[in-house]
């Protein structure tokens, strides 16, 4: 995982000031992540347990926990339902942002300046400055408690932000590919399909993981626009299992850990891809 | 792609030709279509609504039948409101609190990972995980950590530290904003460290030379060097920081719901309960814009100085 030059150099003997900055890292480390690891903890104690020893380890752990969490969250179901809404979702807000990207970087619209200042300031308008209209606008359309009603707003809601940072992917890509093409007499769609999206494809991957990980973490919308238990992603389901049990923290660690986990996973698997997202969507002027 | 090569001859300039305006019409025809599911999307779900939020600020609407138009009465009765001011004071001490706790320990933990080469990627990723994590659930990992009677409290209390014990820090109306904004802070402060350390990354190294050869220390480095050099994304950061602030809900109403008797009420739970719980949906829907009106003040006057020339 190191800097490989660090290899050529020779074992330099560390000073002290590196000591101190792997401690004060570490110390960070700790802070990231302890909580986390103490909450995984609880996960496997009895009740009992917990309250005498909320720092220790779990002695006798209590794997059915998991099970009961499970079940009474209703885990299962808001799993399945998280499963669809994020790769819908992922899926949706990779064709509409990449076309509309497309557009803004290669096809000179009139008034795209104009467009990308208001995609900037839809990425930062409150969602409750239209939640309340768009909730009786849900109703009268029948998409209110349904899954592709919450999906559609998803893609609205994440697409502004994921057109801009794909849009600054496709601004560096070279133009000589595409004119070539054009020269040997393909469309647009052709140029776009087989040309450009094929080269910004990691801007679009990443686009599709961040618009993905906003749609499984959801909430306000989610609690505002699914009632239904058996439509819920997991995230509603867990919260409003967590209000109903708010005493019992083993079980409400557990169920949180089972929520956690497919992200934990996805997260560590993708990790480098996630990061330079964020790093070189151009976001940071 | 391998059909493509970038050393094919160019063609010569096409002939200024008479068709040269319709192919530009026929192209931005084009173009609007690569950008209609978006345009669709956005209208239907961002726009319209937001639109007619607008319109309803006006209006006695209760959310649900007709809508009579009353003027500015809903902004003078927010003006008036002493809910309105707690949750707007509220936004405003949180936005003090994110402008400087996180932002320090992000340029913190980031300057200290630029200067080290082994484990960079892995301290990185350490710091970046509670990020990913949801809000419900980092919420409810630091209700159980907070709890009076099961929580960490007790446990440190043993260990040499008494006045934590039985504290009840999401319950004390004193303690309970900080104790959200430490709940969110320790959420969101290893995405700063990966944002900044980006920025740095791409600091010339010869410059830390130069300034050590003059006998620079560390905090003159970071100072004279490190934070001018990364003054775009601080500020942008910065902006972001101030547009969030006032757009916060997650964290309060998992954790809160906006009390102990209204000690950690925000703009964003103020309206959602005014919306949902009171059924007066005209008048939420004027706080609503005044978030917005916030948001676009924010965004319109960074861009501004930034095409001023500004070099933030």
């Amino acid at each position: 995982m190191y800097d490989s030059t660090a290899q050529h150099e020779p074992a330099r003997r560390l000073s002290l000031g590196r000591y101190a900055t792997y401690a004060v890292l570490l110390l960070l480390v700790l802070f990231a992540i302890g909580p986390m690891l103490l909450f995984a903890f609880n996960a496997f104690k009895t009740r009992s347990g917990m309250a005498d020893s909320p720092l220790g380890l779990p002695t006798d752990p209590q794997w059915h926990n998991l099970l009961d969490a499970w079940q009474q969250a209703n885990m299962g179901v808001g799993l399945r339902n998280s499963a669809i809404i994020v790769t819908a979702t992922a899926l949706g807000v990779c064709v509409i942002s990449s076309c509309a990207a497309y557009a803004l970087s290669r096809l000179n619209v009139p008034g795209s300046s104009a467009f990308i200042y208001y995609l900037l300031v839809t990425t930062a308008l409150p969602l409750q400055l239209f939640l309340v209209p768009l909730f009786y606008l849900w109703s009268n359309l029948r998409l209110y408690d349904s899954l592709f009603g919450l999906i559609v707003i998803y893609w609205a809601v994440f697409s502004p932000f994921a057109t801009l940072l794909i849009r600054s992917f496709m601004v560096g890509l070279p133009k000589e590919y595409e004119e070539a093409a054009r020269l040997d007499g393909a469309g647009e769609w052709r140029v776009f399909a087989r040309v450009v999206l094929p080269m910004a494809w990691p801007g679009v991957l990443t686009a599709a993981l961040v618009a993905g990980l906003q749609a499984y973490n959801e909430f306000l919308l989610a609690v505002t626009f699914i009632q239904s238990s058996d439509k819920m992603p997991v995230s509603t389901s867990f919260f409003s299992f967590k209000s109903g049990y708010t005493q019992d923290y083993t079980l409400v660690s557990a169920g949180g850990l089972i929520m956690v986990i497919p992200v934990l996973i996805a997260f560590l698997l993708l990790q480098r891809r996630f990061i330079e997202g964020y790093t070189s969507s151009g976001m940071t002027g | 792609m391998a059909l493509l090569q970038a050393s094919r001859p160019k063609a010569p300039p096409p002939p200024p030709a008479p068709t040269a305006r319709r192919r530009k019409l026929r192209r931005s025809f084009i173009g609007f279509a690569f950008m209609a599911p978006l345009l669709a999307v956005n209208i239907l779900v961002i726009a319209v609504p937001a639109t007619q939020s607008i319109w309803y600020s006006f209006t006695d609407w209760t959310g649900l039948g007709p809508a009579d138009f009353t003027g500015l009465d809903n902004y003078r009765r927010l003006f008036g409101d002493p809910e309105f001011r707690n949750a707007l004071w509220h936004n405003t001490l949180w936005t003090a609190f994110f402008l400087t706790v996180p932002m320090a320990m992000g340029l913190f933990g980031a300057f200290l990972l630029s200067r080290i080469k082994r484990f960079q990627m892995l301290f990185r990723v350490a710091y970046f995980i509670p990020y990913v994590v949801a809000t419900v659930v980092s919420g409810s990992i630091w209700e159980s950590l907070l709890s009076p009677d099961q929580g960490i409290g007790n446990g440190l209390a043993d260990m040499g530290l008494p006045f934590l014990d039985d504290v009840n820090f999401l319950g004390d109306p004193d303690l309970a904003l900080g104790t959200v904004a430490f709940v969110n802070t320790w959420q969101w402060w290893g995405f700063l460290v990966v944002i900044f350390l980006a920025s740095m990354q791409a600091v010339n190294p010869s410059q830390y030379e130069a300034a050590r050869l003059d006998g620079a220390n560390l905090w003159q480095e970071f100072w004279h060097i490190t934070l001018p050099a990364i003054r775009p994304t601080l500020m942008f950061l910065g902006l972001m920081t101030v547009i969030w602030s006032f757009l916060i809900f997650d964290y309060i109403y998992i954790l809160t719901q906006g009390g102990p008797a209204g000690s950690t009420d925000v703009l964003g739970t103020l309206l959602y309960r005014t919306a949902f719980a009171n059924q007066e949906a005209g008048y939420a829907a004027s706080m609503g814009v005044v978030m917005g009106l916030i948001s676009v003040i924010a965004v319109s006057g960074f861009l501004y100085l930034r095409r001023r020339g500004w070099d933030i």
